[in-house]
């Protein structure tokens, strides 16, 4: 086939261009900007090259939101994977059940993350939440408000709520798609429940816990409206993670070069774990 | 060794997915299960095997009544249409997954997945993961599972149905090699006719949740008990034409075309079945009958040719060696062999062979 050679094509892409360069790159250049300069206004600019990255890189402030972040991240995907696959397994197959299961399990992730934070601020207050109070007329000393071991407590427990229905979805999609004949196979060779698990669905279900996993840790590793509307980084700067601890340092200090600098350091850590993450399980992918 | 149902009977709902049953299987035999998508094939293979429980009826296996018992008791072996293997086990592994679990040595085990793998041409390949081979290895791989170990009883579901055309040929032709001096019986369930007669062994031809015939691969191909047996162990499906009989003359209702009968049955009118095959464009056999027809479609299919047509009210379809096209609405001369027509009665139950 001959194929023609026809100028005009290029508007039907220039639309996209236009359109990226505007939600994304310039956006991204202006932080660009800020991390390499100094300003103190009137659009004045002094090039401070690569100062405050080298301010960021050693500062025990950054290293420690930064140690909170990975924590928070880790315990919230090693509750929320291995939890959403049970609940996966558990739910109906066939029957009335589903529908209600599916709806029910998706009705967390509808709600705006400002309501969810603000929602488990009320349910957790140690005075007039439900949470709170059973916990104290439990006997519990709960207060999240004040100490760092609850405040984590109750930001881990909000999480888990909102983001487990994701991994239940796309575990239970992934355990829809295993055709019944595997099963009977199974069966037949008198495989216990555990190897049909272990030997089957897991797995069958490897792509979509990849993506899911890849999805969980993004999200939670920019996390920002929850633990704000809900903690505000308290008590301290205990649940002061990486996006809560920039926005303080670039709306409340004011100080826009190592924010600026600091953003763009947060952008290549989530950018490099999901690569290394992705290009691991694909390796393991051709291998197998 | 026999297997046998007694009066299976299979509802799911208000749904009847199996009529009221009678089958007896004998020991060392290839038992064809032939009928369409949704005639019970399928459901039937799953109450053989204890998968399924059947509404009511019994299923005695030597002598013994296995209704109700589990699966992993009776032993059996299933190879289904879909490619079912372990996806992280090797090939080795997957082939070696039923005596692993029933506890066999692993040097007689190594013996008897390498005389297996050999068997199907999986040699070169054990250390593979079945997602690094191509469907008709997969589809090996699952075979060489359910023959390893020495199943009393071994049910095929359509295994080749997922294959390409040259790969089901390959695998066709091997199959009745693989079940021979075997101390088991074979069901294998298929929806196509050629396959059936290639396997041989004895046919069950299904409709509908009903076993319409069973009986000798060729008995049930010759002899069909009624049309919609014939119908079944047709592809393509079966040409059928109302007919009358006055002595020993028999003519078509819808043309005069006459022929002359042995037949020794009342007159009156009578269906006939021509296979496909039996129109063809040259003669053959001595008592061949000339028909007229205005061509609707053509078609080539391998090395054979496929030309439906229209004679009086009625569409035919026939079937002759050799590749060739015709146009559409050209008037040809085909032939058809009246010592192969299958007479029915009013009731669509087989009167003799003509």
């Amino acid at each position: 086939m001959n194929k023609t050679v026809n100028q005009k094509a290029w508007f039907f892409v220039i639309p996209v261009f236009v359109l990226v360069a505007f939600n994304a790159i310039i956006p991204l250049m202006t932080v660009v900007n800020y991390a390499f300069q100094e300003t103190f206004g009137n659009n004045v600019f002094m090039w401070e090259g690569t100062r405050w990255f080298k301010q960021i890189m050693l500062s025990e402030r950054f290293h420690a939101s930064l140690g909170r972040q990975f924590l928070f991240t880790f315990i919230i995907l090693f509750i929320q994977i291995p939890l959403g696959i049970a609940i996966a397994l558990t739910m109906p197959k066939e029957g009335i059940g589903v529908p209600v299961c599916l709806v029910l399990m998706s009705m967390p992730l509808l709600i705006p993350w400002n309501v969810v934070g603000a929602m488990w601020n009320i349910f957790a207050l140690p005075d007039i939440g439900f949470l709170g109070h059973s916990l104290n007329a439990l006997g519990f000393d709960y207060n999240f408000t004040q100490q760092i071991g609850d405040a984590w407590f109750t930001t881990i427990l909000m999480d888990v709520w909102h983001w487990t229905s994701l991994v239940v979805l796309l575990s239970y999609a992934g355990l829809r798609s295993i055709q019944p004949a595997y099963y009977q196979a199974a069966e037949i060779d008198g495989a216990s429940r555990w190897a049909i698990f272990t030997k089957i669905e897991l797995p069958k279900m490897k792509k979509v816990l990849t993506i899911a996993i890849l999805l969980r840790f993004m999200d939670s590793f920019m996390i920002y409206t929850e633990p704000f509307v809900l903690t505000g980084g308290g008590p301290g700067n205990a649940t002061a993670f990486l996006s809560i601890d920039l926005v303080k340092m670039a709306l409340g200090q004011f100080d826009l070069g190592p924010a600026a600098a600091m953003s763009l350091i947060y952008f290549f850590i989530v950018l490099l774990v999901c690569w290394v993450f992705y290009t691991l399980m694909m390796r393991n992918e051709e291998k197998s | 060794m026999s297997l046998e149902l007694k009066n299976v009977e299979k509802k799911i709902g208000l749904d009847t997915h199996i009529y009221p049953t009678n089958l007896k299987l004998k020991k060392n035999t290839i038992n064809i299960l032939l009928g369409s998508t949704l005639a019970g094939k399928t459901t039937l293979m799953q109450i053989m095997a204890g998968l399924d429980k059947p509404t009511s009826g019994e299923i005695w296996f030597n002598n013994e009544n296995v209704t109700g018992m589990k699966v992993q008791k009776r032993n059996v072996s299933m190879v289904y249409q879909q490619f079912i293997n372990y996806p992280n086990f090797t090939v080795y592994d997957n082939i070696a997954s039923p005596l692993k679990i029933t506890g066999v040595s692993s040097d007689e085990t190594k013996q008897r997945v390498g005389k297996v793998a050999e068997l199907l041409k999986l040699s070169g390949m054990l250390n593979k993961k079945p997602n690094e081979l191509s469907g008709g290895q997969q589809q090996r791989t699952a075979l060489a599972r359910a023959l390893v170990k020495d199943s009393d009883l071994i049910l095929l579901d359509e295994p080749l149905a997922n294959l390409d055309f040259k790969l089901r040929e390959e695998l066709r032709e091997e199959l009745p090699k693989l079940f021979e001096n075997r101390d088991c019986i074979v069901v294998y369930a298929t929806t196509e006719p050629s396959e059936a007669l290639l396997l041989g062994g004895n046919t069950a031809t299904l409709q509908e949740g009903k076993i319409i015939q069973y009986g000798k691969t060729l008995d049930t191909y010759n002899k069909p008990n009624s049309l919609v047996s014939a119908q079944v162990f047709s592809d393509p499906p079966m040409n059928i034409a109302k007919i009358k009989k006055l002595g020993d003359q028999c003519s078509f209702l819808q043309n005069d075309i006459q022929w002359k009968t042995k037949l020794n049955i009342k007159d009156g009118e009578y269906k006939v079945g021509i296979r496909p095959h039996n129109i063809t464009t040259y003669k053959e056999g001595n008592n061949s009958l000339e028909i007229k027809g205005k061509v609707l479609i053509s078609e080539i299919s391998g090395s054979e040719s496929l030309i439906h047509f229209t004679n009086g009210n009625l569409n035919w379809v026939s079937l002759s060696n050799g590749v060739f096209q015709k146009n559409v609405g050209d008037e040809m001369n085909l032939y058809m062999n009246t010592d192969e027509f299958v007479y029915f009665d009013q009731n669509e139950r087989l009167v003799s062979n003509g």
